[in-house]
């Protein structure tokens, strides 16, 4: 891996997006106008908005860069780009490194739109600091990010792509907390909601509603999220074959 | 010398079909070879081992003493597919500047390929919104970037009008005699006598290893296409 392919790579993924403003528009504005919707939805009841208000601004942005990354890497695949770069130096590395830095700056610039306006237009109050709530909504767009490298190399068309966002998240959504506590589900669920990362973001953000200091708990984790951000990646680095049929 | 591609017993299998079956053959550096032969013949895949794309079913292929794929190679072998794969988002010079990184070679290199595949006026027009032949243009001239020493090049000139074909064989002919080993594969027979040596394909297997004269002088023909006809009914034994 080299910091110049990885970063050539970056901005190269940063120009294509450039070239797209309707998708970049998408992006920055689809997570807010549906924290809006909901603030909305929530009128009058601020304490109901303040509950769900957190943990759905760190999905939001997570199934909107989810999507756009199974798109982009399966389009590299059937294009035949991804096949070309692997005949080249380009590392496995370079190429997930690059994409994970590109769409991390997207989600930066995401995260900091969608607070910014829950925080001031939209009323919504955390115990904690606001900029952590900006930190776990970027880690979940990353995580979206990661996830959506990984299980692209299991889509071979876009139509089956884009199902992976049914497929694999809505079961995370439903697991999560959000619509029954985690320790209220059957034990079987329960376990099974332990393994599922988006359990982890959503406690890292109740954390944060609840508590005005930076608890062990919110630590925790906001570092089992981290971890599955590294692993996706890795795997994500292991689909990428030089070699095929 | 070492012979810059040596291919021996190679064989490819896909879903159960043969589709490279026992080929061997050596290419010596700084030739310009055709490798010419209907639509499926197995071109494409013979050339995706060359680069080691390919899961290959058994032989060995070699290129500058190395096999096919090892990391060392990577920076002297340029491949161009059938398809365009480039960034069809991103303009000319956006795409090559960003190979140009990739195989670290200075950005100025993108200027030289861009004037060689004749693509000047094109520079900062996003690839999406050229012609078939214009992209499959743009796709070679990535390939040329870092000067590698063999270009593998799959239908390069496919939709290319006649005046810009003239125009690409004569650089491969130039690429070649400055020391590059070029193969290049076609569907039309009419291109065997551009190159210096030719290697015909049908079925997985290679009917003949031959130069040009030599083809149609054995053949007993005065084109190229009777005298793959006559490769086909009265294969030489």
């Amino acid at each position: 891996m080299t910091v110049r392919r990885t970063v050539a790579t970056a901005h190269r993924v940063l120009r294509q997006l450039r070239h797209d403003p309707r998708t970049v528009a998408l992006i920055l504005a689809v997570p807010a106008v549906l924290m809006g919707l909901l603030a909305w939805i929530l009128h009058g009841r601020a304490g109901d908005f303040n509950q769900f208000g957190p943990p759905l601004l760190g999905i939001f942005p997570l199934i909107v860069m989810f999507l756009v990354t199974s798109v982009a890497t399966l389009r590299e695949r059937t294009s035949g780009t991804l096949e070309r770069l692997l005949t080249t130096p380009l590392s496995k590395a370079d190429f997930v490194m690059g994409y994970a830095l590109a769409f991390g700056l997207t989600a930066v610039i995401q995260g900091l739109v969608v607070s910014g306006l829950s925080f001031s237009l939209y009323g919504l109050h955390v115990s904690g600091s606001p900029w952590l709530v900006v930190v776990v909504a970027v880690a979940d767009a990353l995580l979206g990010t990661a996830l959506g490298l990984s299980l692209s190399a299991l889509a071979s068309t876009e139509f089956q792509a884009v199902q992976f966002m049914p497929a694999f998240i809505l079961p995370q959504l439903l697991l999560c907390g959000i619509i029954v506590p985690r320790s209220q589900l059957p034990p079987a669920l329960h376990w099974l909601s332990d393994v599922l990362p988006m359990s982890y973001a959503v406690d890292a953000t109740r954390q944060l509603s609840t508590s005005a200091t930076v608890t062990s708990e919110f630590l925790l984790d906001i570092g089992v999220v981290a971890m599955f951000v590294v692993a996706a990646l890795l795997l994500g680095a292991a689909t990428l074959r030089r070699r095929t049929q | 010398m070492e012979p810059a591609i040596r291919v021996e017993h190679l064989q490819v299998i896909r879903g159960g079909r043969t589709v490279v079956g026992d080929v061997s053959f050596t290419v010596p550096s700084g030739s310009l070879v055709g490798l010419l032969g209907p639509s499926g013949c197995g071109k494409t895949t013979l050339m995706r081992s060359l680069v080691g794309t390919q899961i290959v079913a058994g032989g060995s292929v070699e290129l500058f003493g190395q096999p096919a794929g090892s990391p060392a190679l990577r920076s002297q072998v340029g491949y161009v597919t059938q398809e365009p794969s480039v960034y069809s988002d991103l303009t000319v010079s956006e795409n090559l500047r960003y190979f140009a990184t990739v195989l670290a070679v200075p950005p100025t290199a993108a200027g030289r390929v861009i004037g060689e595949v004749g693509l000047g006026r094109h520079t900062d027009t996003v690839v999406g919104r050229l012609s078939g032949g214009e992209q499959a243009r743009v796709s070679l001239a990535t390939a040329l970037l870092g000067s590698p020493r063999l270009l593998v090049l799959d239908e390069p000139t496919v939709g290319v009008d006649p005046l810009l074909r003239r125009d690409l064989w004569i650089l491969f002919a130039a690429l070649a005699s400055s020391g590059t080993t070029l193969i290049v594969s076609s569907h039309v027979m009419e291109e065997a006598e551009r190159c210096q040596r030719l290697l015909l394909m049908r079925d997985g297997q290679i009917l003949a290893d031959d130069s040009p004269e030599a083809l149609l002088a054995s053949t007993g023909s005065t084109d190229f296409e009777s005298a793959f006809i006559a490769l086909i009914e009265s294969p030489p034994t």
